[in-house]
């Protein structure tokens, strides 16, 4: 084909065929080197270095905070209870009363924000880590055994993914329906067992793509061929090159998904009263009568949630730097 | 007919009379009618007031639809989106004043009866269907016998149900397809025998499903689904997946002659989309006002002298779960939880104040409702609420109010239950089922406890159908499975009065014996509000909510 | 590759048989459509009982499933309970749908690959930044504000753009396909850029740099294409997914789509227009996917189809 291709391809054999004492020597590449200190040890020290990595930290540990102990950041405020509610104060803007305003129902936003931080944070992490395990681990089969295990499972994703949200939603839901006294684990439970089930396929298809890519480089090739077992394979070479894409998505994902609940609440298939969520939050707020007779309804938790995908993201690009021994 | 005749619009009351003598006045056949007929009404006075604006005549106008969930077939139509195109192409022997709601008969000459059981109806001659023929006896009672037979499987058969047979007819397995109760005497006469005493009946013959059938639809009903015929003000033209088109008859006998060429149901699934359009001037009418574009009037910024509201037939209740044994055998338990509900306040701040709390069973646009059945027990009043609950003894556990969560209840079912929570301290949670058919099913299966929702649209305006089919014993929609000899017999008696008040009195009796029992705490009475582009005009919407096809116009 | 497109083409009968299965029990499972479809008043039992025989719901699912199947067989997806041939709705709001995801693949490709090199090739840069604030307030605003406000601003206020697309035309779609984009805009945007910088570090492209060819040729023809295939993976598999789960922006600007409809079937359980749409559905994701296993190919002559 054209000459790009054939440059690369010249730069990669190159690098494969002298790999101690090359010009090139200098380059570390992923997986070529086994060196002294170990890379985890590596990366700590960089990641330590970088303030992304502290600021996002931080504010996944308020956050997990905000989840596990919601009084201690509901303590100093005016209104306590997220479950009291005054009809009479419905959709008053922010006040000293009530730091955020009230919401249609006259609940105290600020204190609905902190312990809807609970009912949101589970599921955005819980379903995103469900998606990452199942269709990490489909992708990766599928990708690096190729074959009819491909066939197979692609095929399998495929029919997954074309149910509809609503369909398999609602199907879950009827099935195993909530009431008032169903354990709150539970109905958070069964809200990320159907964004899981319907989720994982885009993660396997991204997975896979990656395994594909890395599959077919040289050194990957001659690993194989020099017989490393393919779980060494998979962990030194094809997992550290599928991490950006996945982690891509699934940081992104992860405030999706925590969106996607206010959907599912709504068609009355998601989160049941009295639990509180932002996404529930949200979509009170949103319709356009709302939006402009209260901006503060919404503002709010959206405020919650972009911190909650800023700090994801910012530690899965930090790791990701730190990992990535060329990035340095 | 008559396409540049000009009619004389009025802006209330005066219309459908200003409606009847231009009808009246003119052979439907005749097309000379002259160019600007000014109305002469049948011995009543013309309102001066009603002569302001002149209604023009032709233009074509869309307005919004929903997609019907059966073929716009009047039997078997039980819903509102195939309901309001059928309205527009239907006539039936009556129909309501859409001011008003009073029955006015239509296609009926005179419907008479000495006993409440055995009607006579006469037809006016010469009424005609979209396809030519006319409308004749037979098309009644065929049409009504094919609703009612068991093999069609008619959605509408239920209202048959007031005719001799009927019950017989809808048993499982039948095979009958003739109504005992119906007899055709001459082709514009036939006689009804009812299964008991019916005082109302006139007034239910308004009601679409009573409406006659062209001898077409008998023939093949399949080639009628794809295009229905009537002998209403509108005929069917076309459908699609965005529009249902209908046009202007030009043969129409009736006299609710229609000013507009073309009327468009356009087809909206979400009613704020719908909203958008006519703001921007492209839709020219949308039934439903979003309800958070209440808030703060702000429907009313949007759409300046281009809204309208106006009471309904529509009715919201609470059900006390007739298998909660807590509620069911304590009546001073639910009279507590009744007053801690701030009716007002819930309407004030969900609905921007635009619905009427209710005092009653029955919305007073109702002819003979006096909306005060409910007294005390509708007021809200903490102190006494409280403490009429701690007498009762309380309610031990939490409190629910079911609602289905495909519908917007969850809104106000939610305050509904603060209110109660926060006037007696009890715990009170909002619980939503899967959608509206799970919803139905657990009530069918006596599985909710607690409270639950429930809405009533009128199916015609008479006090009569906002208790029997409710609270009648063994009434196919009675939620709260009510039981009571003396409302029982006191409906019956009602049924068999000689004159309409007398009929509504006592009417109105039985529903003060809700109020005494209190097997459901009403909550309100929704309105109806539209809106309408700044081209068309003469906007008027009936006490169904449902738009006066004919009378809109568009603007010259 | 001939032999690899045949096996994937023959692959699709056993999955487009298991999916209608799949959607025809889902949909069974359900309940009984004729529940709550008479309002407040339950149906007649002449009626419950004419849609149970029309329908075939009265027989066991198996065989209401071959029954289904044979008349797909000859070509009739059947007639859902108003009498609306499936057949008729999908041909009315196939190319509806195909032209809105059209619309939003084109823009979320544009905008996002091109916000995703502008913050790639100048990390921690403003720009990097600018990308970064804009791609966090399109996660966190849900596309129905995004929509409703759109329609609003654009469409009742400004008159730049129709309100509601109910007739479906290019014009139309434009502001709905951009509110529909959005979200995905934001993982292209944080694909590229991040698949970008990871290649420009990579070892073949500091050769081609020691090599001293100049660094926009470097981008433009090593990197770029290599950084394409997560991408590619991601656009591909959203076009399905945009296709039937354009529910939202559909109902906001009353676009008469694909989406609308499942909703409308499920809701009404309507087992024969769901399996029919769904079942089309599939098909758009197997070609789809098909078609982004062959760009692999092209865009890494390495990644082979035995």
């Amino acid at each position: 084909m054209s000459d790009p291709n054939l440059t690369r391809n010249q730069a990669s054999d190159r690098v494969d065929h002298e790999m101690p004492d090359d010009e090139l020597d200098a380059i570390e590449h992923r997986g070529a080197k086994e060196d002294a200190r170990s890379l985890g040890r590596d990366a700590w020290e960089d990641l330590r270095s970088r303030p992304t990595f502290w600021i996002s930290s931080f504010l996944i540990l308020v956050m997990v905070l905000m989840a596990a102990f919601p009084d201690l950041f509901t303590f100093f405020a005016p209104a306590q209870d997220p479950a009291y509610a005054q009809l009479i104060n419905a959709r008053q803007p922010p006040s000293s009363e009530a730091w955020f305003g009230y919401d249609t129902q006259g609940y105290d936003i600020y204190s609905r924000t902190i312990h809807g931080a609970r009912a949101s944070i589970l599921v955005g992490i819980l379903t995103t880590a469900g998606t990452i395990l199942i269709g990490g681990t489909i992708g990766l089969l599928a990708g690096f055994y190729g074959g009819w295990l491909d066939s197979l499972l692609s095929r399998v994703g495929e029919v997954f993914w074309s149910i509809p949200l609503l369909l398999g939603g609602v199907l879950f839901m009827t099935s195993f329906p909530s009431d008032v006294e169903t354990p709150y684990m539970v109905v958070v439970g069964k809200v990320v067992l159907v964004l899981t089930i319907l989720g994982w396929p885009r993660i396997a298809r991204i997975m896979r793509s990656a395994v594909l890519q890395v599959k077919s480089l040289d050194y990957v090739q001659s690993a194989r061929a020099l017989g490393a077992s393919p779980l060494r394979i998979i962990l030194n070479h094809v997992l550290p090159n599928a991490f950006t894409p996945v982690v891509v998505v699934a940081t992104i994902d992860l405030g999706a998904y925590i969106a996607t609940e206010a959907t599912l609440s709504f068609l009355g298939i998601g989160l049941q009263p009295p639990t509180i969520s932002w996404g529930i939050a949200i979509s009170d707020a949103s319709a356009l009568g709302m939006l402009r007779a209260a901006p503060h309804m919404l503002l709010f938790p959206s405020i919650f949630l972009s911190m909650t995908v800023l700090a994801f993201i910012m530690l899965g690009d930090t790791i990701r730097d730190a990992f990535d021994p060329k990035g340095r | 007919m008559r396409r540049a005749s000009r009619v004389l619009a009025a802006s209330a009351v005066g219309l459908s009379l200003l409606l009847t003598a231009c009808g009246s006045d003119s052979d439907p056949a005749d097309p000379t009618t002259p160019d600007t007929s000014v109305a002469a009404t049948d011995g009543a006075t013309t309102d001066p007031a009603a002569t302001d604006g002149a209604a023009a005549a032709g233009g074509e106008i869309v307005i919004r639809g929903c997609t019907p969930e059966n073929p716009l077939v009047p039997g078997n139509t039980s819903e509102t989106c195939g309901g309001d195109m059928v309205d527009a192409k239907t006539a039936k022997l009556v129909e309501y004043d859409t001011e008003t709601s009073d029955p006015i008969m239509d296609i009926a000459e005179s419907i008479e009866s000495d006993d409440n059981v055995t009607f006579t109806v006469k037809l006016k001659e010469g009424y005609l269907f979209h396809d030519g023929t006319e409308v004749k006896a037979h098309n009644f009672v065929d049409a009504w016998n094919y609703t009612a037979a068991y093999d069609n499987g008619q959605a509408g058969a239920y209202f048959m149900s007031v005719i001799k047979g009927a019950y017989e007819m809808a048993e499982e397995g039948s095979t009958t397809t003739e109504l005992e109760g119906l007899n055709v005497v001459d082709d514009y006469t036939f006689t009804i025998e009812t299964t008991g005493p019916v005082g109302n009946l006139p007034v239910r013959l308004g009601y679409s499903a009573f409406a006659p059938m062209p001898d077409s639809f008998f023939e093949d009903p399949a080639a009628f689904e794809d295009a229905p015929i009537g002998a209403g003000p509108f005929k069917f033209e076309s459908k699609s997946t965005t529009e249902y088109v209908f046009s202007k008859f030009a043969d129409y006998s009736g006299e609710n002659v229609a000013n507009v060429d073309q009327l468009t149901f356009r087809i909206y699934t979400d009613p704020a989309a719908a909203y958008a359009d006519v703001v921007a001037n492209n839709l020219d009418y949308t039934n439903e006002i979003p309800a958070d574009v209440l808030v703060g009037e702000q429907y009313k910024a949007d759409l300046p002298d281009r809204n309208l509201e106006r009471e309904s037939l529509r009715f919201t209740t609470m059900v006390f779960s007739p298998n909660d044994p807590q509620l069911a055998d304590n009546v001073d338990l639910r009279r507590s939880i009744s007053m801690a509900i701030d009716r007002q306040l819930i309407i004030d701040q969900i609905y921007n104040g635009t619905y009427t709390a209710a005092h009653g069973w029955a919305p007073k646009v109702v002819a003979g409702a006096n909306d005060t059945a409910c007294g005390e027990w509708c007021d809200f009043d903490p102190e006494a609420a409280k403490a009429l609950y701690d007498e009762a003894g309380g309610y031990d556990g939490t409190l629910t109010i079911t609602t289905n969560g495909d519908g917007a209840h969850k809104e106000w079912t939610e305050a509904v239950c603060n209110s109660i929570k926060n006037t007696l301290d009890v715990e009170c949670i909002v619980n939503l089922t899967v959608d509206f058919a799970t919803y139905n099913q657990q009530i069918d299966n006596n599985e909710i406890m607690g409270l639950f929702r429930s809405g009533w649209q009128g199916d015609y305006p008479s006090l009569e159908n906002f208790l029997a089919p409710i609270y009648g014993t063994g009434a196919d929609s009675n939620w709260s499975q009510y039981s009571n000899q003396a409302f029982d017999d006191k409906l019956a008696e009602a049924n068999a009065a000689d004159t309409t008040e007398a009929a509504d009195a006592l009417y109105a009796e039985a529903e003060d014996m809700l109020g005494e029992d209190l097997p459901t705490a009403p909550l309100w009475y929704p309105r109806s509000i539209v809106g309408f582009s700044d081209r068309v005009e003469n906007v008027q919407i009936n006490a169904f909510g449902v738009l006066d096809f004919s009378a809109i116009s568009v603007k010259q | 590759m001939g032999t690899y497109v045949l096996r994937r083409v023959l692959q699709m009968i056993p999955v487009i048989i298991g999916t209608t299965f799949l959607i025809y029990w889902m949909v069974f499972s359900l309940g009984d459509p004729t529940v709550g479809r008479c309002g407040e008043r339950p149906c007649p039992e002449a009626y419950v009982a004419r849609i149970h025989q029309e329908y075939n719901l009265d027989k066991p699912l198996p065989e209401q499933y071959v029954r289904y199947m044979a008349k797909v067989a000859q070509g009739d997806l059947g007639t859902s309970f108003n009498g609306n041939e499936v057949i008729d709705q999908l041909g009315d709001r196939w190319p509806v749908t195909l032209k809105l995801a059209t619309i939003a693949i084109v823009f979320e490709a544009i905008i996002g690959i091109a916000a995703g090199l502008l913050a790639g090739l100048r990390r921690r840069s403003f720009w990097d930044s600018l990308v970064f604030v804009s791609t966090l307030v399109i996660i966190s605003i849900p596309s129905f504000v995004l929509g409703s406000v759109a329609q609003m601003v654009f469409g009742v206020q400004l008159s730049w753009f129709p309100v509601t697309a109910t007739q479906g035309t290019w014009e139309q779609l434009l502001l709905p396909g951009f509110v529909l984009g959005s979200l995905s805009m934001a993982y292209i945007a944080r694909l590229t850029r991040n698949s970008l910088s990871e290649n420009l570090s990579a070892d073949y492209v500091r050769t081609a740099k020691a090599k001293g060819l100049s660094s926009g040729r470097v981008v433009g023809v090593h990197t770029f294409r290599n950084s394409l295939i997560p991408v590619v993976t991601f656009i591909g598999a959203d076009f399905g997914a945009l296709m039937g789960g354009a529910l939202v922006t559909e109902r906001i600007f009353n676009i008469p789509g694909i989406g609308g409809y499942i909703f409308h079937s499920i809701t009404t359980k309507d087992a024969t227009a769901v399996v029919g749409t769904i079942t089309l559905l599939v098909l758009v994701f197997l070609l789809m996917n098909l078609i982004v296993d062959l760009l692999y190919g092209a865009l890494d002559p390495r990644i082979a189809h035995e």
